[in-house]
């Protein structure tokens, strides 16, 4: 029994394999690839967490879309397609950098890291500003959703000179076959799912906004680790980490553009 | 007195002094800063026992309350916010914590052989944040609580309701990240950290049951973490997502509740199955039958939960081939949980069985869990549910699986490894007296619960129709003795952490690489990684393996 | 082996960000021309290519282990679920005639 304690007991001597364990690899894991490779899962099942997260809002426009289309045309009408192309292609740009940046990290070229770092950040700066600017646009228009959201009747759009109407009845997918006729789309009713649209439309692009802003300062911080020389071939899990999110933050944006900017933009 | 205490392997004399987890360093600070699992663990046992103590006071004065029929001890709002603060502090920060937190967080690294789980740092900061969420929650309590229910539907909670409802949603939104932070850590654990030779179906099935948490908790808090945010954006600015007067759907907040919040109750159940497992493979001497049945089936749960929401929502306005499909879909879920349930009793089965505490908690947990399950099959059944919806049969059915499952499960688990975690033995005696009142307790509150409900009581009412209270008075009665029955193991596991006999290695003589380490494990958990080489349960007299003591022979009289 | 020790050659890279480009164009070409209800199809099309295109060769899926393409898959699948199954009611409200289901 005794003898059965002392094996299984471990020594005092916990720390006695501490000399030949690199500082740079954690104490608990056994190799380097271990390290890398718990990283890499960590952040995968970290950016499943947000496609879902988005996935709700994702849900909410599509119902809303498929609700109110005449709405949804409208107020897709009211975005500046030109600054939601520029901004698409600022944000692909950041992400060659970026990958520029996982890569120079792979091959231990300090400087390298540093710079497209900084690239990517002045992207992703330059991004922002656009943004900002068409929230300001859209707050002089009162377009912001609450008390003071109204959209101007000549910013309806028309088709041929008609406004463009849907010819499915307000309030329900698919056809209705009660015997109680739903009422037409009204005015206000305009307005209202207008508001929806510009909820979603702020709720969607502020959420990725948010998750730009945390990701240009995750960047900012990777900064002078690089210059250190803290990465190499063997450790730069937080480069590569960190470029995983920003590339899924782009991805986010690969599919709101289509869906706020381009919606009934034929005809 | 001494015979009260021991266990299988009584300990003649102390063992010499060690370092381990618990003495390896002192202060606040080397608490509050640490990075090991097993004293995280102890971090989340004192905060959500805290929580639990806190959820239980409301209970306490709702029962009170329900003695009567008129609503006499409290008014209707108050009663109202008793409600929904008992349900939100018990179901996310109690329920939702506590087995991955106290014993997931202690014994997964131990049972996979490893040193720590993937991200100790993270794990730190997932108990902060679940403090921080806690802290924000009751601070709201203090205002005076939410009175939405805790399931806090729209248009009540967006724009009708006066109460701090957006402070308890931050609390929630908050603490959610701990639970994502969790699943998450210990999904890549389990993956990464295993030791040389254990391959998935060599894993003890408390870690498989854990590893299926943890995807519903990647997978599904997200969802109400977004409509945390939407909620609080009607109720701030009123922009109609959830308002029909703009164009909103009320039923669409609905939808996405439950998306997470029916997945959340596997998220409070999973972890105690896994710990019956043990508990049955421990106190039968047997492997558990179905090994792979029993570890698919919890994934079976993980996924098919996501799948059966809108049972929540029979009566809500849904359409009704959607109402069909849900029923389907809530029937199918049934079968992985009877799986499990069926494995556990033929484990049993000319098994070696011994009645330690741990052992009646899981016995316990068998029958009130096949309860509570079965009711959910019958609550499945559009027909019932119309019905029974919002009465009381609803209330005893979740109670029978919270607290007659979860809980027992927790209790079962504590009393199991509590000589491995504390390195002390618990009075026998009176742990089995414990159990035994919390089990007649339940059963006295919550039984008569669902014929209140079936006869047609409503839930969230604090007044009632006269020819109630008998049943009502019944269930307040079960109540005291069920609340004096919780009181004895806070007891007694306090006392023995300062007078209890110290505990051996292995007290259980049960197989598991956490009983190859001392009673507290030493800091770093094992010297070497062992490299394992033999199955989960192996209790079979054929088998040795060296490291292990020797598998008893079937038949040998345990002494007490 | 793991993606980290793999180096990808630039013109990998070059070539995705150009067709990354190209796409962009596309997409918004294509918006201005009437095509009924393809264009949605078009739109989620392409906007579907060059995540992949990002997923699989910025973010090193293709050369990354097999576990990971199995996480992505899952994240992809869930949401889906969760799509799916509301639109199983919203779709098909209305359908049985009475008010209210």
């Amino acid at each position: 029994m005794s003898e059965m304690q002392s094996a299984a007991m471990t020594s005092s001597s916990a720390h006695a394999h501490a000399g030949d364990h690199p500082s740079n690899l954690a104490h608990h894991f056994q190799s380097y690839e271990q390290q890398r490779e718990s990283a890499s899962l960590g952040v995968w099942v970290f950016l499943v967490t947000e496609i879902m997260f988005f996935g709700g809002l994702f849900t909410a426009y599509i119902l809303y879309r498929s609700r109110y289309p005449e709405a949804f045309i409208a107020g897709s009408h009211q975005l500046d397609v030109m600054l939601g192309t520029v901004n698409t292609a600022v944000l692909i740009c950041s992400s060659l950098t970026m990958a520029m940046a996982v890569r120079s990290a792979q091959l231990g070229r300090a400087k390298a890291i540093a710079g497209f770092l900084v690239a990517t950040i002045i992207l992703g700066s330059a991004f922002l500003g656009i943004k900002a600017t068409e929230y300001h646009h859209k707050w002089v228009e009162h377009l912001i959703p609450g008390a003071d959201f109204h959209l101007e009747a000549s910013h309806l759009p028309t088709s041929h000179g008609k406004p463009v109407t849907s010819d499915l009845p307000t309030g329900i997918v698919g056809e209705s076959r009660a015997d109680v006729p739903l009422p037409a789309a009204g005015p206000k009713d305009i307005q209202a799912h207008t508001q929806l649209f510009f909820f979603l439309y702020f709720g969607m692009t502020g959420l990725h906004a948010l998750h730009m802003i945390i990701g240009v300062g995750l960047l900012a911080w990777l900064i002078r680790p690089s210059l250190q020389g803290r990465f190499d071939g063997n450790n730069h899990n937080y480069v590569e980490g960190i470029g995983l999110y920003w590339h899924f933050v782009d991805i986010v944006w690969i599919f709101l553009f289509p869906l706020l900017y381009l919606v009934g933009r034929h005809g | 007195m001494s015979a009260l205490t021991d266990f299988v392997e009584p300990v003649e004399e102390a063992p010499e002094p060690y370092e381990h987890y618990l003495n390896h360093k002192y202060g606040l600070a080397s608490w509050l800063l640490t990075k090991d699992h097993k004293r995280i663990a102890i971090l989340y046992l004192i905060s959500v026992s805290l929580f639990f103590v806190l959820g239980g006071v409301m209970a306490v004065i709702i029962r009170l309350e329900l003695t009567t029929p008129e609503g006499d001890l409290v008014q209707a709002d108050i009663y109202n916010r008793l409600f929904t603060m008992h349900g939100i502090l018990m179901i996310f920060f109690f329920l939702i914590p506590a087995i991955p937190g106290v014993l997931g967080n202690f014994l997964i690294p131990l049972m996979i052989g490893a040193k720590d789980l993937a991200f100790p740092k993270i794990n730190l900061l997932s108990w902060y944040i679940y403090v921080v969420g806690g802290l924000f929650t009751f601070y709201a309590l203090l205002a005076g609580g939410v009175d939405t229910g805790w399931t806090f539907y729209a248009p009540l909670s967006t724009s009708y309701t006066n109460t701090p409802v957006i402070t308890v949603a931050l609390g929630i939104f908050i603490t959610g990240f701990s639970s994502i932070l969790t699943g998450l850590n210990f999904v890549v654990t389990i993956h990464r950290m295993r030791a040389p030779g254990l391959t998935w179906f060599r894993l003890p099935l408390f870690v498989w049951a854990h590893y299926a948490t943890s995807l519903i908790q990647i997978l599904g808090t997200p969802v109400i973490a977004i409509t945390i945010l939407l909620l609080a954006a009607e109720r701030i600015a009123h922009v109609g997502i959830f308002d029909p007067k703009l164009g909103g759907d009320p039923v669409l907040f609905q939808h996405f509740f439950w998306f997470y919040s029916h997945p959340a109750v596997y998220i409070m159940i999973l972890p105690a199955m896994g710990v019956v497992s043990e508990l049955v493979a421990a106190f039968a001497r047997k492997p558990v039958f179905g090994y792979h049945f029993v570890a698919f089936s919890s994934i079976a749960i993980a996924v098919l939960g996501f799948l059966v929401w809108a049972h929540h929502m029979f009566v809500a306005g849904i359409s009704v081939y959607a109402a069909a499909v849900f029923s389907i879909l809530s029937m199918l879920v049934a079968i992985p949980s009877a799986v499990k349930v069926f494995n556990w009793t033929t484990t049993l089965y000319k098994g070696s069985i011994s009645w330690e505490t741990p052992m009646l908690y899981a016995l316990g947990f068998i029958g009130l869990f096949t309860i509570g399950g079965l009711t959910g099959v019958m609550l499945a059944t559009l027909g019932i549910d119309l019905h029974v919806h919002d009465t009381y049969f609803i209330i005893a059915h979740f109670h029978y699986i919270m607290v007659g499952g979860a809980i027992m499960g927790y209790m079962g688990g504590l009393h199991y490894w509590w000589p491995k975690i504390t390195g002390k033995l618990y009075p026998r005696f009176w742990s089995k007296v414990g159990a035994l009142t919390i089990f007649i307790g339940f059963n006295v509150t919550f039984f008569p619960q669902f014929i209140l409900g079936y006869l047609g009581m409503p839930r969230r009412y604090h007044a009632y129709p006269n020819e109630f209270q008998v049943l009502n008075v019944m269930s307040s009665a079960g109540a005291t003795v069920l609340g004096l029955g919780y009181l004895i193991p806070a007891i007694y596991f306090i006392w023995s952490m300062r007078y209890g006999k110290d505990a051996s290695a292995n007290p259980w003589g049960a197989i598991g690489l956490e009983w190859e380490t001392n009673s507290p494990p030493p800091v770093e958990n094992f010297d070497e990684i062992p490299t394992v080489t033999w199955g989960a349960y192996e209790y079979h007299e054929s088998k040795v393996t060296p490291s292990l003591p020797p598998p008893r022979p079937k038949g040998e009289v345990v002494r007490v | 082996m793991s993606s980290a020790t793999h180096v990808l050659p630039l013109r990998i890279y070059f070539g995705v960000f150009f067709a990354l480009l190209v796409l962009t164009g596309t997409t918004v070409g294509v918006a201005f021309i009437d095509l009924g209800p393809f264009n949605n199809v078009v739109a989620l099309g392409v906007a579907v290519l060059k995540a992949t295109l990002v997923i699989l060769f910025f973010m090193h899926v293709r050369y990354s282990t097999r576990l990971t393409g199995l996480v992505i898959v899952s994240g992809i699948f869930w949401l889906v679920i969760m799509v799916g199954l509301t639109f199983v009611d919203y779709a098909t409200r209305g359908w049985l005639g009475v008010a209210g289901r």
